[in-house]
């Protein structure tokens, strides 16, 4: 079982070579899209090299779930995530830092829950499992 | 028009890998251009050459249920060129495979010199995911129609 600091490391080369970013980029904090620059294919990019790299299968929309709003209409209404909508991404993404996005729930926001730091969260609970 | 920068596989493992060749010739027309006096295989006809063999291997595995795109060239190097009369090998090694897409890794070589090395990641484009009714597979590349490229060499060596 990898310590919370070993997860990052790898963490930390795989987006390296998946983003194209420099080490030192690549901080707990740092968002995906908005620090890092990914972009959609990126994501599917990252799960192929994590697998890879820690051994483990990660199904689909299991680290970054698709098409949040989409599968039910009351998840969101006027452009922010409604209560059950937030409910439904701390299910979703146990992973996540749903509280520092429940204070400002706009749909467009939901990027910004993809950090670093998600990943190891993620990694971190699925390795112990 | 026929897209097709491989001219025959040599291997071809389901699920695992595949190994095709492209034979280059004076009779492509861009090679007078690419470059006047110095005629070498574009780099970005290789990397099509290699995404064709993996994406070929990718489709299969799904027996061609879902339409490939080439989505991201996370990496790719060359290191060497390749002339008229070559010979160029495109080994490609099936990475990942899943609903979402796949992934490959890629060398192409001319004998035993290593000409470029890729990995390539593909992505699945379905009519659900688009809000399109239909997608016209004729469009797409590596699609079920670029295996007529497995027919080659059924025909014999030509000799008796």
């Amino acid at each position: 079982m990898p310590t919370r600091d070993e997860i990052l490391d790898k963490v930390r080369d795989t987006l390296v070579d998946a983003l194209g970013v420099d080490e030192d980029e690549v901080t707990p904090q740092a968002r995906l899209s908005a620090d890092l620059g990914a972009e959609s294919i990126d994501f599917l990019d990252i799960v192929f090299r994590l697998e890879k790299s820690f051994n483990t299968k990660i199904p689909r929309g299991e680290l970054f779930p698709e098409n949040f709003s989409a599968a039910d209409a009351t998840l969101v209404a006027n452009g922010k995530v409604t209560e059950k909508g937030i409910e439904e991404l701390r299910t979703r993404m146990p992973h996540a830092d749903v509280d520092s996005f429940a204070k400002d729930p706009k749909v467009e926001n939901i990027p910004e829950l993809f950090t670093v730091n998600m990943i190891v969260n993620f990694l971190e609970k699925k390795l112990a499992s | 028009m026929r897209w097709i920068w491989i001219d025959r596989f040599i291997e071809f493992e389901r699920g695992s890998h595949a190994k095709a060749i492209k034979n280059i010739t004076l009779a492509e027309e861009h090679l007078h251009d690419h470059f006047p006096g110095f005629p070498i295989m574009p780099g970005s006809l290789m990397l099509e050459g290699m995404a064709q063999t993996g994406g070929i291997l990718l489709g299969d595995v799904h027996n061609f249920e879902h339409v490939v795109i080439l989505a991201k060239v996370p990496k790719i190097e060359f290191h060497s060129w390749a002339t008229p009369g070559d010979t160029l090998t495109y080994s490609a090694k099936l990475i990942e495979a899943r609903a979402e897409g796949g992934m490959v890794e890629c060398t192409a070589k001319v004998g035993d010199r290593l000409v470029a090395e890729a990995e390539i990641v593909f992505a699945h484009v379905d009519p659900a995911s688009t809000g399109a009714a239909q997608i016209d597979q004729k469009s797409f590349v590596f699609t079920s129609r670029l295996l007529t490229v497995l027919d080659v060499g059924k025909a014999g060596s030509g000799g008796h």
